[in-house]
């Protein structure tokens, strides 16, 4: 068996490997597309390149799965890089997690362990999430902040030089979805930014963070000071029953609500609550100092309703929640109009313009764009990847840019960039995979309802 | 019956003329959670070492090779309404196709349990 062939890169290594495929300009070590990229076992030492759409796969001496990544440039091998440990490494081996390479870092992409009472395994973690509690580690997501001795409204202001959203506007406590454009409009990062009060926050993908440092720092002026709080652990507890089991540790997190934020102090751990995540679920992003991370982790594990979620379950959720993924579903390529996400081009900033790629992104606001992303759902079980082609009868109109399995669904779902004449909610499409052409529709998303916490 | 093993994790039944075909324990494992299988229609021919199935996780789709050359013989319908039989049971209800052996000598190149045991203790 073998991986269905993929954008080029290169597998490498004696056990599963999630590879990179991104080329971090500042740094020693890779840096991943967001996406995941799953080799489940690399055999020793082989090495494979693989090639977008391609209807074949190869031999590679070994067994392997993946998930596909993008923009895939470097040549560099796994070999040559090292990865990082998170905090909570120990933590994820002790709970059976099966571990790959992401971002630069090793991380658990599912969990088989004895302690995990749904039995583990993506499908598991996926249903368990959407029901009860799941405890995601996403410590590789950079967590920086913008400060200014002229204040936070200073912060806030150099900020939007580089991002289309309102940040000024932004009280004490709030959070707001935004992205870093490049010149063109195109997307560099997509992030939240909150308001602590103390700083202007962002969370930002793992994969891109030193190339958004290092955008950050050349755009910014000397007297705005940004810290990579590279010591800290960023923890997501997503679910249904999320708010009752932090409220078991830190009462006030029941108190918040969608996009907003707060410090806690847990038995003297100093904590960032944010209601917020990437499942389409309620559910929580704690950032909390590495050296607690594992205290903090097991707290919430000894919650019967709490197992852990690896990468796996994250992606198929977020694919169901509709959320785009950088590196796949947004990239340079893509601008916010095209990506549907002119939610987050502020009336006013569009008006008043001021940021970085305005004029290009205004462009498309005013024309439309050519290409849009949407949601596919298809008939039957065999799912449409990235990169396959979608067509109208004998027309190639469009690309899938992620897709799997729905376990919520029961059906294949994805989401695809499209000609904007068959972009609309119903149209009838196909996509083809391995010279098929499978039945598929334009749905809205999210694919499953949100659930997030708006207040009572 | 005999039963032999490919290192790209595929286990063939050999009974007389025919062979059963599917993926080992092993190799589910790693797939985790099978959403589709893609099976060789009946009647198409395989070579040893070609596509002749596709195995869609949640995540990702992965072929399985042919262990030896011959003609599909039917294909297990099971696997349709239910591709979790090839995690539940893997080696028995799990099974992907049947086909005929064109060239017994085929059979010579490939692990028997012991050493596939070995081989997988190897990766």
């Amino acid at each position: 068996m073998a991986p269905k062939e993929q954008p080029p890169r290169k597998l490498s290594g004696t056990t599963d490997r999630w590879t990179d495929g991104y080329s971090g300009k500042r740094i020693c070590h890779a840096s991943a597309t967001e996406g995941v990229s799953l080799a489940a076992i690399a055999g020793p030492n082989s090495q494979v390149s693989r090639q977008r759409g391609c209807k074949t796969a190869r031999h590679i001496g070994a067994l392997a799965h993946s998930l596909g990544t993008d923009d895939l440039s470097d040549d560099l091998t796994e070999d040559e890089i090292p990865l990082q440990v998170l905090p909570l490494d120990a933590w994820h081996r002790m709970h059976g997690a099966r571990m790959v390479p992401f971002a630069g870092y090793e991380m658990p992409i599912q969990y088989t362990g004895d302690t995990v009472s749904h039995g583990g395994g993506i499908v598991a973690e996926h249903n368990w999430t959407r029901e009860n509690a799941s405890l995601f580690d996403v410590s590789h997501m950079g967590q920086l902040g913008l400060s200014s001795d002229g204040g936070l409204l200073a912060a806030a202001e150099a900020l939007e030089a580089l991002v289309p959203g309102l940040i000024t506007s932004l009280k004490e406590g709030r959070m707001r979805y935004s992205m870093l454009l490049d010149e063109n409009g195109g997307i560099l990062d997509d992030l939240m930014v909150t308001n602590t009060g103390k700083h202007i926050a962002l969370v930002v993908n793992g994969a891109t963070k030193w190339d958004d440092i290092a955008h950050l720092r050349e755009h910014l002026d000397d007297d705005i000071t940004l810290t990579h709080y590279a010591d800290n652990a960023l923890l997501a507890l997503q679910g249904p029953k999320a708010v009752d089991v932090l409220a078991t540790l830190v009462p006030q997190a029941a108190e918040l609500v969608f996009m907003t934020a707060c410090f806690a102090d847990w038995d003297g751990v100093p904590l960032w609550i944010s209601r917020a995540g990437y499942t389409g679920e309620d559910g929580f992003e704690i950032a909390v100092p590495g050296e607690h991370a594992e205290k903090l982790a097991t707290a919430l594990m000894a919650d019967d309703r709490v197992n852990p979620a690896g990468l796996g379950a994250r992606d198929s959720l977020r694919l169901e929640a509709g959320l785009p993924l950088y590196g796949h579903d947004i990239t340079t390529e893509t601008d916010p109009v095209s990506a549907d996400l002119a939610f987050a081009l502020s009336k006013k900033r569009r008006e008043a313009g001021g940021y970085m790629g305005h004029g290009p992104v205004m462009q498309v606001f005013d024309n439309g764009p050519a290409q849009k992303r949407v949601g596919l759902t298809l008939e039957g079980r065999m799912p449409a990847r990235e990169g396959a082609d979608v067509f109208a009868g004998e027309t190639k109109v469009g690309t899938v840019t992620s897709g799997g399995f729905s376990p919520t669904l029961g059906q294949p779902i994805a989401m695809a960039y499209v000609d904007l004449a068959h972009a609309s909610d119903g149209t009838a499409l196909t996509c083809e995979v391995r010279g098929k052409h499978l039945p598929a529709t334009v749905a809205p998303m999210p694919f499953v309802p949100h659930k997030y916490f708006r207040g009572s | 019956m005999p039963r032999y093993f490919t290192d790209e994790h595929e286990w063939i039944d050999v009974e007389g003329d025919s062979a059963t075909v599917g993926i080992t324990d092993y190799a589910q494992e790693q797939l985790g959670d099978i959403v589709f299988v893609e099976l060789p229609s009946v009647g198409s021919m395989l070579d040893k070492g070609g596509d002749a199935a596709v195995v869609e996780s949640v995540k990702a789709a992965s072929d399985v090779y042919a262990p030896i050359t011959g003609e599909v013989t039917e294909g297990n319908s099971a696997l349709e309404d239910e591709p979790a039989l090839v995690n539940s049971s893997p080696e028995e209800d799990g099974w992907f196709f049947r086909m005929t052996i064109a060239d017994k000598d085929e059979l010579e190149g490939l692990m028997d349990g012991k050493g596939y045991k070995t081989f997988v203790d190897s990766l």
